[in-house]
């Protein structure tokens, strides 16, 4: 805390001020958009699909993931609260984070009725297989048609089987997929082997000698008393698991999809 | 041994200066600036996407709309000025190179809208496949770009405060001195907003 103390004596205090009020509009903004909770496969905030066809899309869903591991999700809100369909479902994907987290293997599949919009939004590991182009032929074909003519479920449904049909039709592309972008999700920490080093000399210091070992016992307090946490988590969060049998697996969404309205 | 023991003395203190240092959030600069650039490379990453679409595009409309010669000289210019004009990473920290970049991907942005826009007026192109699925590509392309171009911005928020708050300030003001904030883009709604295309 001494060192906190003389830092805003050198006239700091400015930044912390400055960085306390991001943060408070950060949080602001953070929340502007109230997007719901991850209660399920199929998540029907607007009410617009059958009780019969929401049981039989979840069986699909929950199949699809026992076989492939692909979590598709299923969502429809009453609202994109003035935003546009693009940010809104990447945004809502990144919270529930579709898919396992080294492949990005998830796709949401988001409806919003009253501004006529829908959209498939698919997570980096599956852009090989369910491409732009194809996810725009099923909003085109199998989804946008239906939704015209007012039936909804049907829409969905035939927009979910096409899914499938896509992601599982060429079994072998999607086991090789995610393996290529493990690197691009995982990056190496370039200090970690540095660190290791470091521990290695410092152990085999600690043995060798004592007048080290002093000193150790007396640094390891002075840095108990004064450490700070080392900085924050970054952009990961897997393993984030809510109260209900279903949630997100830590994967991540570039934007890869395509959205159509009617 | 008593020369030895002033070499372990030495190596001790570095040993120990060095654990003290990571667990003080010495890492934190380096590995914010690393997660920047990264973004970064995803922004120049897809809007080289964008750039590899063109020609194929051009060619698939020009197939049905040759009349529209302004239009489609216009996206080949734009396209190789934008495909000129490359930020490396380490130039990141120039406000003005980084404009040059987004000024040249916007001005082709704006050539695309209007090649698109042409298109309307040719029904035989309209319902091309190839067209359509190369325009499904671009919409694609498009709204990647703005999602990557969403997290470079994040990712440079983050690392300036760092640079800028207790306590990445003390180690932005010692060990890193050279570390200068990097630029942010100014997010221009004619780029951010993916064309939408009627079907």
């Amino acid at each position: 805390m001494s060192a906190a103390g003389l830092f805003s004596a050198r006239g700091g205090r400015w930044h912390l001020v400055a960085a306390l009020v991001a943060q408070l509009c950060a949080v602001a903004t953070a929340f502007a958009v109230d997007f719901p909770s991850l209660s399920g496969r199929v998540v029907d905030r607007a009410d617009i699909i059958g009780a019969a066809t929401r049981t039989a899309i979840e069986q699909k869903l929950a199949d699809l993931e026992n076989k492939s591991g692909i979590q598709l999700v299923v969502a429809t809100v009453t609202s994109l609260q003035g935003q546009e369909i693009e940010p809104y479902a990447n945004e809502l994907y990144r919270k529930w984070q579709l898919g396992e987290k080294t492949k990005n293997n998830g796709v949401l599949l988001l409806v919003a009725p009253s501004e006529h919009r829908v959209r498939i939004e698919v997570g980096y590991g599956l852009e090989g297989i369910l491409t732009d182009a194809l996810s725009k032929v099923i909003v085109a074909n199998a989804i946008t048609p239906r939704f015209r003519a007012g039936d909804f479920s049907e829409g969905i449904s035939r927009g979910v089987d096409d899914i499938i049909t896509v992601l599982t039709t060429d079994s072998s592309e999607w086991q090789q997929r995610p393996s290529l972008r493990l690197d691009y999700r995982q990056p190496t920490d370039p200090t970690n082997w540095i660190l290791l080093v470091a521990l290695v000399v410092f152990a085999g210091l600690f043995i060798v000698s004592p007048g080290f070992r002093w000193l150790v016992l007396n640094v390891v307090l002075n840095v108990l008393a004064t450490s700070t946490s080392s900085g924050r988590g970054g952009f990961s969060g897997g393993g984030f698991s809510g109260g209900g049998g279903f949630s997100g697996g830590g994967g991540s969404s570039g934007g890869g999809g395509a959205s159509g309205s009617w | 041994m008593v020369v030895s023991m002033a070499v372990v003395r030495g190596v001790l203190v570095a040993t120990l200066l060095g654990l003290m240092v990571a667990g003080c959030g010495y890492n934190t600069i380096p590995t914010y600036e690393e997660q920047a650039k990264a973004k970064w490379a995803d922004v120049q990453n897809n809007y080289q996407r964008r750039a590899d679409l063109i020609p194929n595009l051009v060619a698939t409309v020009q197939g049905y709309a040759k009349q529209e010669r302004d239009v489609l000289t216009a996206v080949v210019e734009a396209r190789a000025k934008a495909t000129s004009v490359k930020v490396d990473a380490s130039q990141l920290i120039d406000p003005e190179k980084l404009k040059q970049f987004q000024d040249a991907q916007s001005q082709l942005t704006g050539a695309l809208g209007r090649l698109i826009a042409v298109s309307e007026n040719y029904p035989d192109l309209k319902s091309n496949q190839n067209f359509l699925a190369l325009q499904s590509q671009l919409e694609g392309t498009e709204n990647r770009i703005a999602v990557a171009r969403r997290d470079y911005i994040e990712a440079v928020r983050t690392y300036n405060t760092e640079l800028k708050t207790f306590p990445g300030i003390l180690w932005a003001a010692t060990v890193f001195r050279s570390n200068k904030p990097m630029a942010e883009f100014t997010a221009s709604e004619d780029v951010a907003k993916p064309p939408t295309v009627k079907f």
